[in-house]
């Protein structure tokens, strides 16, 4: 699979915040089809590391390359870029002002220009995907928040991207919600979706990642491949971090 | 007093125009006053420090002078410019600067309620900067800015009598012209009193409505309503 030409690839990515460093040169790249697991301490840059892959943040140096051409700096580019990777968020971010299948279909809609007869069939389609189908006309402060990032996970999957990028996509979840996304992520997965998932849940990691990043003070510290990773070949620092969060 | 006459005042030519010349004078002062506020509230926001010192120096004229002293202002001074305005369009003018600066604070407490995280899940979508203000940012704005609008447009209709002073046929000038003719101040300022009052309620009524409407939870019954007829009706598209 690390064989196949990268899907998407960060070069060298710098991102500086007034005078501080959140990622000093991270690069890595994804195949398709691959989930890649990113890991690390909370301030080691990987929200910020998600928001530079997809342009919400523009790297200070380094490049992002999809399909192997690197994106180009101006907004037009980005906006290009965003259309092909879709991004779940901690705290959901559901449209507040329209219902479950209106989150869904407002890009198809508003971005690809679809008919909202065929942007309600795409909505209704995902929602069953995402196994919640019959909370259509709800609106997302009538959800759970299980149910509100599996309907997060069907927006973002509306405009059929080529990647997706979670940004710890249970973290704000009741423990007992934690499953029912995680299982949404781990069959996108096993169906081939490249994603990239920041993550503490080392159940989905071990599951479903093909690798394992390990990031500290906005550096990749470590990558593994996941059965590697499992079987114990895992640095010092690394494995600091994992008993850290596991006990 | 005379109820006959406060009916035949109500009912009269000039006072039915003076109340449509209130509800003129308000509803351009109000649409105006939100293009103006809109445009002050964005430059408020701007990186350009010069444009948001623009607007701070708007606000600040305008909040800080009264109301009368600018209608009288734009009437009298701008014509030494050679800018010769009707009294209408100056009070209109006058009013409607007056309100932006007002309006701006409303619509940006409404723009900021609309957190960040809701723009960048719309950002990470594809939209671009303007769709993201045109299906994120405005109608969830909408909603929060229609009950103090509302009471702005009270305020106005109120605020409009001012407008009198530089000769306006609206309503109090027309009631304090009647009844500085015959003296019969009641029967003149009791009608001028109602008709204030039925535009007050109208627009009560109509905030009220408005806000119904734009409460999403409420409008689900109607959706479902057209959802169903297209169930019925597969072969027709309604779109
Ligand atoms: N918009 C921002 N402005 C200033 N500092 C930021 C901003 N975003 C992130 N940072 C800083 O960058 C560092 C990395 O943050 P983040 O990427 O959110 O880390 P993580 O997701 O790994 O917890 C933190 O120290 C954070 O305070
Ligand atoms: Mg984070």
């Amino acid at each position: 699979m690390t064989r196949d030409k990268p899907l998407i690839e960060a070069v060298g990515v710098e991102k500086r915040f007034g005078g501080y460093t959140a990622l000093k040169g991270c690069s890595m790249a994804v195949a398709p089809g691959e989930t890649v697991v990113l890991i690390g301490p909370s301030g080691s840059g990987k929200s910020t590391f998600l928001r530079c892959i997809n342009l919400l943040e523009p790297p200070d140096s380094g490049s992002i390359l999809f399909k192997g051409k690197e994106v180009g700096r101006d907004f037009a580019s980005a906006v290009r870029l965003r259309r092909e990777i879709g991004m779940v968020f901690q705290n959901f971010e559901l449209f507040q002002h329209l219902d479950a299948a209106e989150n869904i279909m407002l890009a198809p809609m508003k971005v690809l220009g679809l008919s909202r007869h065929d942007a309600h069939d795409i909505a209704l389609g995902l929602l069953a995907k995402v196994r919640i189908r019959d909370k259509a006309d709800s609106y997302p402060d009538e959800l759970s928040g299980g149910q509100q990032q599996r309907v997060a996970i069907a927006r973002a999957l509306a405009m059929k991207p080529a990647v997706m990028l979670y940004d710890e996509p249970t973290s704000a979840l009741d423990p007992e919600m934690i499953r029912e996304v995680l299982d949404v992520m781990a069959d996108l997965s096993a169906e081939g979706m490249t994603s990239v998932v920041v993550t503490h849940e080392m159940g989905f990691a071990k599951r479903a990642a093909d690798r394992i990043v390990f990031m500290e003070a906005g550096e990749i510290v470590e990558t593994r491949a996941s059965a590697d990773f499992f079987g114990g070949a895992v640095g010092a620092r690394a494995r600091q971090f994992l008993d850290q969060i596991l006990h | 007093m005379s109820f006959q006459l406060v009916l035949d005042y109500l009912v009269s030519p000039a006072f039915f125009h003076g109340a449509l010349i209130t509800l003129l004078l308000t509803v351009t002062a109000l649409v105006f006053g939100i293009v103006a506020g809109l445009v002050i509230a964005l430059l408020q926001e701007a990186r350009f420090a010069p444009l948001r010192g623009l607007a701070l120096v708007y606000v600040w004229l305008f909040r800080g002078t009264p109301v009368l002293f600018q209608i009288i202002f734009i009437y009298n001074v701008l014509p030494g410019f050679g800018i010769r305005l009707s009294a209408f369009l100056s009070a209109v003018i006058a009013l409607s600067l007056n309100e932006g600066a007002y309006m701006a604070e409303i619509l940006r407490s409404g723009l900021r309620a609309v957190t960040r995280g809701q723009r960048t899940a719309a950002l990470a979508l594809g939209l671009t900067r303007g769709g993201v203000m045109r299906h994120i940012v405005l109608p969830q704005a909408m909603r929060i800015v229609l009950p103090p609008i509302g009471n702005q447009m009270i305020g106005m209709l109120k605020t409009s009598a001012l407008v009198s002073v530089v000769a306006v046929e609206e309503l109090l000038l027309v009631a304090n012209q009647t009844a500085s003719a015959n003296f019969r101040y009641f029967e003149a300022l009791s009608a001028a009193g109602i008709y204030y009052l039925a535009l007050s309620t109208i627009f009560m009524a109509g905030q009220a409505w408005l806000e119904r409407t734009l409460d999403p939870k409420r409008s689900r019954a109607r959706k479902q309503r057209r959802t169903g007829l297209k169930a019925l009706i597969p072969t027709v598209d309604i779109r």
